[in-house]
């Protein structure tokens, strides 16, 4: 087992006594793509501010790169994407880029493969103040990438990027988590990071509700699959009889069942036969576990 | 060193862009020579060249111009990131705060070099047109381009701090107009005041040089008088040039900028993005 890039354990924030962060603990290893999930004001923001040495915690132990958030040190080694990126309009794309690069004593040559790697170089040239919102996205994309960071931390990278901009970006961080570095991001859609990511951490009003990949959580939520049936005959008693628990509506069936019993009843269903025109199977969508797991909690 | 530089480089093309250097030269380069154009006039009777009096009258100008342009390019400096919502990400490479102050002075400085060169250089060339014999007032003149300078960083510095302080453009904007009516234009009235309420007491002869001294922009003032010897062309507080020794103005004229800086650094290192 490799050490962690990043530990975080028993960390608490409070703003004027009110708590952004509760206790939350957790690592993550070089390589692995961690997606934190969370509604606004779930503390996901305040968590990667605390991550980048921005702002204090409370209490509780952080260890970044081995040292501590926001040293000279971890700061070399971390780079930021925050949530709606902004950056001088009088300046250029590729300027931009090459005083970031300065900043982190790289050769500002570099400028415009970064750029060309977002797809960005046909703007280059461009002042960001004429850029779109997806624009300035990418450029903050590009400077996250400036020399090769061993952790990367992206406040809701994908917001504002359209889908195939998406996928592009996610390939992106396949690559850079396969030579080792670490990323945390966060959205507030479980679909998005969905097969993206190898583990995903829930937070809620500020403390960490559910963690594991999604597979697990998918099993641990244990919700209801629902079941459709499409009868040829609607009246049909033998229906009824058959299925006692389900209930017709607009000429269908509906009935829900534990993931346990799920083939039990679908064995139930199909010894009826030919009374049965259709029928649809709905697993839990990604979005019914998230509510699952963010709602529970905070209650 | 090569962050400064970058960060220098980045402020500067961000000043060009942004019409500050276009801004700061015009408003030089007019003032030096309307004043060069109006000061023409009464120098037979001084007995001095042509370019010492026109020094004497832009020590005047610079007096309230070159704080006013400084602090017009510095206020925006940290409150401006904090409204873009720039500073948290710069805040996370591997750049002290220090430094990037020092950075933005730089570029900030050069802008104002260039503006007073221009500026001085139009007038000083006028008056060296007119009159060859101008060339003895060229030490002042380069006295009074490297002392503005100097002075202009100060006021620089003053503009971070006020503008770490406010954290918003308009609290920072508000804070620089009055920072300079404070110092350039109520400080002296108040002196004179106190002066004429006083009649020849313990104020006049100890408190007001000190207090002179103590105010940057009054420290400039000082320094280039008594330096020049056109003190007979000056008047008001200038007139106070000659009772008070030239290294003590000298002083206070070089320790401010540094003090100013520190003030900066400190209420920089407060900000919370």
């Amino acid at each position: 087992m490799m050490t962690p890039t990043l530990t975080i354990s028993a960390l608490t924030r409070r703003f004027a006594g009110v708590a952004a962060l509760t206790d939350v603990t957790f690592s993550v290893a070089p390589g692995e793509r961690v997606a934190l999930l969370g509604h606004n004001g779930a503390g996901k923001s305040t968590m990667m501010k605390i991550i980048l040495g921005l702002i204090p915690a409370t209490t509780g132990q952080l260890s970044v790169c081995g040292t501590t958030p926001g040293s000279p040190e971890a700061r070399r080694q971390v780079a930021y994407l925050p949530e709606n990126v902004a950056f001088h309009p009088a300046l250029t794309g590729l300027e931009q880029i090459r005083h970031y690069l300065a900043l982190r004593g790289q050769p500002p040559g570099g400028a415009m493969a970064l750029l060309e790697q977002v797809g960005l170089a046909p703007a280059a040239h461009r002042r960001i103040g004429t850029y779109s919102k997806g624009m300035r996205q990418r450029v903050g994309l590009a400077q996250a990438l400036i020399g090769a960071p061993r952790l990367l931390v992206l406040d809701e990278p994908t917001s504002g990027l359209d889908p195939v901009s998406r996928r592009d970006f996610y390939t992106l961080l396949d690559g850079l988590a396969a030579q080792g570095a670490s990323i945390l991001l966060s959205s507030h859609a479980l679909t998005e990071v969905e097969a993206r990511t190898d583990r995903i951490l829930i937070l809620s009003k500020g403390r960490l509700v559910a963690e594991g990949s999604l597979p697990d959580l998918r099993r641990r939520a244990a919700l209801p699959v629902a079941i459709t049936i499409v009868p040829r005959d609607a009246d049909d008693p033998a229906l009824r009889q058959a299925l006692p628990e389900a209930t017709p509506a607009g000429g269908a069936l509906h009935l829900t069942c534990g993931q346990a019993d799920k083939l039990a009843v679908l064995a139930r269903i199909t010894r009826l036969g030919d009374r049965i025109r259709d029928i649809e199977v709905q697993p839990p969508s990604l979005e019914d576990i998230y509510s699952h797991f963010s709602q529970r909690d905070g209650q | 060193m090569n962050r400064i530089l970058a960060t220098a480089l980045c402020e500067f093309r961000i000043a060009l862009r942004n019409r500050w250097v276009a801004i700061a030269v015009v408003l030089m380069a007019l003032f030096a020579l309307v004043l060069s154009a109006a000061g023409s006039a009464p120098t037979g009777g001084l007995g001095v060249d042509r370019l010492s009096v026109i020094v004497a009258s832009l020590t005047s100008l610079a007096v309230y111009l070159v704080p006013l342009l400084a602090l017009l390019m510095s206020f925006d400096a940290i409150a401006g990131e904090v409204e873009r919502g720039t500073l948290p990400l710069l805040l996370t490479y591997p750049v002290a705060r220090w430094q990037v102050l020092l950075g933005k002075m730089a570029a900030h400085l050069a802008v104002l070099t260039l503006a007073v060169v221009t500026g001085y250089g139009l007038a000083a060339g006028a008056a060296l047109l007119a009159d060859p014999s101008a060339k003895a007032g060229l030490p002042a003149l380069v006295r009074l381009m490297w002392s503005s300078v100097v002075l202009g960083a100060t006021f620089l510095g003053a503009g971070y701090a006020l503008s770490s302080l406010a954290r918003r453009p308009s609290g920072a904007a508000g804070l620089a107009v009055g920072l300079w009516l404070a110092l350039v234009v109520l400080y002296d009235l108040g002196l004179l005041a106190a002066i004429v309420a006083d009649n020849g007491g313990w104020f006049t002869t100890h408190a007001f040089s000190v207090a002179l001294l103590a105010n940057p922009a009054d420290a400039f003032r000082l320094f280039n008088l008594a330096a020049s010897g056109a003190t007979a062309a000056a008047s008001g507080v200038g007139g106070a040039a000659a009772t008070i020794p030239l290294w003590q103005a000298l002083a206070s004229l070089l320790l401010w900028p540094l003090a100013a800086l520190a003030l900066a650094t400190l209420a920089f290192r407060k900000v919370t993005p």
